[in-house]
Formats: structure tokens, C-alpha cells, sequence
């Protein structure tokens, strides 16, 4: 608690003990007013002031204000007990609900505390602890056991195993050796780390996570917008209403009816009113809600920028995969070369030449299973052909490598590959000389993630993928994914993610979830895009709108399951919150709740609303 | 031009009132309050003086809640 807090703590316990006090001896007349005046007055002078202050401003339907009429019009109708308990469990609430979202802001500020506080950096033999924005980049920094990686890098000398669980939320320690890159953020648990830095703090991932966890939930969701507006609209409305009861009955009574005006009874009725008419418990609950949602989100390495994207997740009717990096490991290796005329050795170092510029993985993987040097000064005149393959000249000879349209359009035959996966066919001097056949290995959570997926009430599954066909729908068909397209070029994923938008349903979201690589206008394009994998990646975590920090695909039926939660807490406390207020003001208005009814409608629902919010935090279970 | 200010303020819907009181400020293009993360995020009209406009947005800020800071 804050100093703040505690005062009004005081304050509170000190009005408490009045109160008690006071009913307990018997007292009559004016005696009696001044004596409850010393509790009135210690409880509610702040919010007199304020009220004062806010009349000068012509702030009229503020808090303060509407509880500064109600409470004084209880006390000039003769209740004084009342008067002072309303004021004192106004205050009570309020506390209440500055020590919970303090709390709450506290608690998600520290999932993230990921924050270097310093850098060790070794100068004149001995190591000085500098901040880490002045660390410049290539400055060798040591990294000792129990401390956290101030900035991105390279591992110069030491092995280490990292724990990296308040980025991704995975428990289990990452190995690292020299040679190795290195995240900021990560906590060094075993042996002392030499680590020459390829970034600057600001532009190490550790800046970039906690940037965005920072601006998170400033792009409001709608239900956020609605209750602003609904807020607007709702104090005016019941002080009006209270109005209207104070004087419109007692009138139509006596002037009509001929009966007794009883304005005693209905200027109560109408206190009671003003009572409820603060609309704390739905302005808090709500972004508390979202905002512990996303807290939650984040401790399970799930990143969301916005409460938007929350609530838009939360309806997620199709889901769109790009296959490679997504649901398979993105890591290739050579498992055959068939067809082949010449020597496979021979035609594998063709290949491998050939696509010696290139630095997409399957390229990497025939260089690597080529297993030699690279001597780039036996290929010439290097063309890609659009995402097809590549043509090249390798000691002379003219090589084509590349998929089966790249044949295609050369006028070659390719010879027809039954075995899943990546085919590369190879053509020397314009004949046709075998093909390689390179696989990706799925990764183990993805059959379960699309199971996950479909229990969570997710329409359709979609994967999207470059390769070919037989692949393609072998690895769908083995995920149990409904719906693939292979053969796409980069530009084309786009074109389809578009057409699919247009087939969902109106109320359904899609989501595309990618890699991070070369999926940028893919991502931005569908209603949420999901970048995998992003610790390392800035590309990802700035094209994105969620952003999970590992690999793992079961973590997309994770967030959708944390997203609905928080939607279901979100109108769990809209429905109660009015539901309850609108009852109260019903039965206020007939006369059967009285003044303690309608401070439970407004501390008390508020209370409530606020540790319902709360329960957004925890998805460990989900 | 967006530019992030720290702020202070007690009660959530007087974060909204503050969004309110920003929205309207000339010079103002838009503003969002996050009251979880005490943020207000300004995004300026084109060729508007940012430090009068903020003053001004304060001073309006404090008309409508009075216990409420904006760190300029």
C-alpha cells in the first residue's frame, strides 16, 4: 500500500469505530447531528472538496459530486447513520479499487521484468558494470551465472545453459556454446558467458518485448469503447431519473390524486439512485479484464499487442498455417536423390553450387549435405527464377535446380517423386539429370496443436505452402489440417488468405499464423496474424499482431483458449454490472431497496467485478 | 507525430474523462488513455506547437479531474 492508501485506511478505521460508538449511546436532537458530523466529516472531506471544486468547473456529473448530494440529503432527512455509512463504503471501495488495479499493475509488470539493469564490461582487466545503453555494438561483455543477458549477441568463449522462461514460458534450459547467438533477456544459469554484442540495447529483443508489452492494450477492444460510452451516457441518465423521482411523483400525488405529497419518502428513493448511478465497477472491471489478459497471455509467452486483437481472438473461426517453420521444423535434410544419371555426389555438388547464393533452407540443406567448402568462383551468372529455382553456370555446365515448374518452363520432363517432401530437380546442359528429395520433419506438437485447435471450436483449419502437392497434402492429411493449398509463391498466399476471408463467415475471425520469414503482407492481411518463433526475430514481432515467443504451435490453441476466458470475464462483469444496477434502480425506484442495497449495487458489484477481472491473470490451467 | 506522456489519476473513469478532455484540446488529432498502464498517447495535428498544445491539454486534464497529472 502506498501512502495514500494507508491514510485512508486510517481514515476508514477510525469512521468505523465511530459509527459503533455513536449507535451505542443514545443521544437525541441537534447533540446527536454534531456527534455524527466528526465521522461524517473524517470520511468524506476529500470528496466534499472535490465536489466544490468540481461545481466550479461545471463538472457536474461527477462521482464526488453525486456522492457529496446523497450523502448530505440523507443527513438532512434525519438519517445520519446512513449518510456517514454510504460515504464510508464509497471510500472503502475506492480504496479497495486503487490497491487492486495497483496490485494487478504490479503483477503483470513483473512477468515482464525482464529488463537488464546493467552490463558488465571488461575494461583495464577488471569488469565494470555500465548501463546497457551505452554498450556499443561489438563490445565484448561477460555474462555471469545468474545474470541476465543485457543485449543480443554472440558467444565468444563459455557454455552455458540459459533459462529463457520469462520470454517463452518454457521451463526447460537452452543450451548454448561458443559460436552460438544470444538473446537479451535470457538468464544465464551455469558458466560464465564471453558474449561480443551485435546490437545496440535499444534494438536488442529485450527492448523490443518490453516496448511492445508497454503499448500493449492502447488500441482499445470494443467492448472497452462501448463502456466509455455507455459511462457517458449512464450518470446523466440517472440523475436525471433521480430527479424526476424526487419531485415528479410528490407532485402528481398531491396536485392530482389529492393525496400527501410524502416528498420525505421520494426525495430517499431518489438518494438512493444517485448511489448507483457511478459507473466505477463497469469503467474498472473491463480494462482490468483485458489488461490482466494480456498479463496472463504474457506469462505463457504469448505476446498481444492490443485488447483488440484479445477480443477479435476470442472469435477465431478459421485458422490459416504457412507449413514451413510452422508446423514442420523448417530444418531440411538430403533424405534421397533418385532418378539420377549422373554419380548423386556429383549431381548433389551441382545442385549445391548452384544454389550457393541463396540462403532459403533448402538451399542450406543441399549445401550441407554437400558437406564441402563452397568455391564460388566455379558458378556464374546466377539467375532465381521467382521462387521456382535457379539457373547457374557451374564449371561450364549449364545447371537448372529447382522444382518441377522450373523444368516445366526450361521444356525439361521431370521425373515424378512419390516419396513426401521437397523435390529438387536438376538439369545439366538442358537434359534432365535426377532429383534430390529433401524433407522436413514435423514438429512434435503439431498434430496435437490442430487437435487442440478443433476441440477449442475453431471451424476450419487451413495450410497454405510452397510445396508440392503429394507433400503438401500427405503432411496435411497427417495433421489432420482439412483444407491445403500447395504450390504457392510468396505473392500468391496473399491472394488466397483474401479469397478465404471472403468464404468465412461474417462473425468469424481469421487468423494466419507464420513464421515471422517473408510473411509479412500475409500477416498484416488477415484479421490476426500470429508470428511463431520471434525471439530473435524483429521482422515477426513488428509485422504481427500476437507474437509467440517460441516455436510451438500448441501455443496458438493456447492463446485462443486465454483469449476466450478473457472475453467470457469480460461480459461476465458487463451483464452483472448493469444487471445488478438495473435491478437496484427498479426496485430503489418502488421503494424496496433502500440505501445499504444500493451501496452493495455500487461498492460491492464493483468488488466483485474486480477480482472477477482478476482471474483473466491465471491461464496456467487453459 | 505521436508522443507517449506518463500520468497519474485514481479512478478509471476519470482516465476516460482525461481521453475525453484531450480528444477535444485543438492541435489534438487523437489521444487514448491506457489507465493500466498510466499512458497517454497524443498524436498531434499537422504543424501544432507539441508543448503549448500539451499545456493546454493538462489544464483541460484538470478541469475535469482534478486530482489527475500529466507529466509533460
Amino acid at each position: 500500500m502506498n501512502k495514500k492508501q494507508k491514510k485512508m485506511l486510517v481514515r476508514i478505521i477510525a469512521t468505523f469505530l465511530l459509527l459503533i460508538g455513536l449507535s451505542l449511546i443514545g443521544i437525541t436532537g441537534y447533540a446527536r447531528l454534531v456527534l455524527y458530523m466528526i465521522p461524517y466529516l473524517v470520511i468524506g472531506y476529500d470528496i466534499l472538496k472535490k465536489a466544490l471544486k468540481g461545481i466550479l468547473n461545471r463538472q457536474v456529473f461527477d462521482e464526488n459530486f453525486l456522492m457529496a448530494v446523497a450523502t448530505v440529503g440523507a443527513i438532512a432527512l434525519g438519517d445520519y447513520q446512513e449518510g456517514t455509512a454510504v460515504m464510508l463504503f464509497y471510500q472503502i471501495g475506492e480504496l479497495f479499487q486503487s490497491y487492486a488495479v495497483g496490485k494487478s499493475r504490479k503483477n503483470i509488470s513483473d512477468l515482464m521484468d525482464i529488463r537488464p539493469d546493467y552490463a558488465n564490461v571488461e575494461r583495464d582487466g577488471g569488469l565494470e558494470q555500465v548501463d546497457p545503453d551505452e554498450v556499443e555494438v561489438g563490445t565484448l561483455i561477460v555474462v555471469q551465472p545468474g545474470e541476465k543477458i543485457p543485449i543480443d549477441g554472440i558467444v565468444v568463449e563459455g557454455s552455458s545453459a540459459l533459462n529463457t522462461s520469462a520470454l517463452t514460458g518454457e521451463s526447460l534450459p537452452r543450451e548454448t556454446a561458443e559460436g552460438e547467438e544470444v538473446i537479451s533477456g535470457c538468464i544465464n544459469m551455469t558458466g560464465l558467458l564471453k558474449i561480443r554484442t551485435t546490437r545496440e540495447f535499444g534494438e536488442s529483443t529485450v527492448s523490443k518485448i518490453l516496448d511492445l508489452v508497454e503499448n500493449s492494450s492502447s488500441k482499445k477492444s470494443r467492448s472497452e469503447n462501448f463502456i466509455s460510452r455507455f459511462a457517458r451516457y449512464y450518470t446523466p441518465a440517472v440523475c436525471y431519473g433521480a430527479l424526476a423521482l424526487a419531485v415528479l411523483p410528490p407532485l402528481i400525488s398531491s396536485l392530482w390524486m389529492g393525496l400527501a405529497p410524502e416528498w420525505g419518502v421520494w426525495v430517499y428513493r431518489a438518494l438512493t439512485f444517485l448511489v448507483i448511478s457511478c459507473p466505477c465497477a463497469l469503467v474498472i472491471s473491463i480494462p482490468l479484464s483485458f489488461f490482466a489478459g494480456i498479463g496472463g497471455a504474457g506469462k505463457a509467452g504469448i505476446l498481444v499487442k492490443g485488447s483488440n486483437y484479445l477480443e477479435a481472438l476470442a472469435q477465431t473461426g478459421w485458422v490459416v498455417f504457412d507449413k514451413t517453420g510452422t508446423m514442420t521444423q523448417g530444418v531440411f535434410e538430403v533424405k534421397g536423390i533418385h532418378h539420377n544419371t549422373i554419380d548423386g555426389e556429383k549431381l548433389l555438388e551441382y545442385a549445391a553450387l548452384a544454389e550457393c547464393a541463396s540462403s532459403h533452407p533448402i538451399s542450406k540443406s543441399l549445401q550441407k549435405a554437400y558437406g564441402k567448402p563452397i568455391d564460388r568462383n566455379r558458378v556464374a551468372e546466377i539467375e532465381e527464377i521467382g521462387g521456382n529455382g535457379v539457373t547457374a553456370s557451374v564449371d561450364g555446365v549449364a545447371v537448372a535446380a529447382g522444382s518441377g515448374r522450373l523444368m516445366e518452363r526450361l521444356g525439361i520432363e521431370p521425373a515424378v517423386c512419390h516419396h513426401p517432401g521437397t523435390v529438387v530437380h536438376v538439369a545439366l546442359d538442358g537434359a534432365y539429370a535426377g532429383h534430390i528429395l529433401i524433407a522436413d520433419l514435423l514438429k512434435p506438437g503439431s498434430k496435437e496443436a490442430i487437435r487442440q485447435l478443433n476441440q477449442a471450436g475453431v471451424k476450419n483449419t487451413v495450410m497454405l505452402t510452397g510445396d508440392r502437392k503429394e507433400a503438401a497434402e500427405q503432411t496435411a492429411e497427417e495433421l489432420g489440417i482439412r483444407e491445403v493449398h500447395s504450390q504457392l509463391l510468396p505473392a500468391d498466399k496473399v491472394s488466397k488468405v483474401e479469397e478465404l476471408l471472403e468464404r468465412k463467415g461474417p462473425r468469424e475471425k481469421l487468423v494466419f499464423v507464420g513464421d515471422g520469414i517473408n510473411d509479412a503482407p500475409v500477416l498484416s492481411r488477415a484479421d490476426i496474424g500470429i508470428a511463431m518463433g520471434a525471439l530473435g526475430s524483429d521482422a515477426a514481432i513488428e509485422a504481427a499482431d500476437i507474437v509467440l515467443m517460441d516455436d510451438d504451435p500448441r501455443k496458438i490453441a493456447a492463446a485462443v483458449r486465454i483469449a476466450r476466458k478473457c472475453m467470457r470475464i469480460v461480459y461476465e462483469n458487463i451483464y452483472f454490472a448493469i444487471g445488478i444496477k438495473g435491478l437496484c434502480l427498479v426496485l430503489g425506484a418502488v421503494g424496496i431497496a433502500n440505501m445499504w442495497t444500493a451501496i452493495f449495487a455500487d461498492v460491492g458489484v464493483m468488488v466483485l467485478a474486480v477480482l472477477n477481472a482478476i482471474r483473466a491473470l491465471f491461464v496456467k490451467k487453459l | 507525430m505521436k508522443k507517449t506522456y506518463r500520468i497519474e489519476v485514481d479512478c478509471a473513469n476519470c482516465a476516460n474523462k482525461m481521453e475525453e478532455a484531450a480528444r477535444k484540446t485543438g492541435g489534438v488529432k487523437e489521444a487514448v488513455v491506457n489507465f493500466m498502464t498510466l499512458k497517454m498517447i497524443v498524436e498531434f495535428e499537422e504543424g501544432a506547437d507539441v508543448k503549448a498544445v500539451m499545456q493546454e491539454v493538462r489544464r483541460n486534464c484538470k478541469k475535469v479531474e482534478d486530482d489527475c497529472e500529466v507529466f509533460l
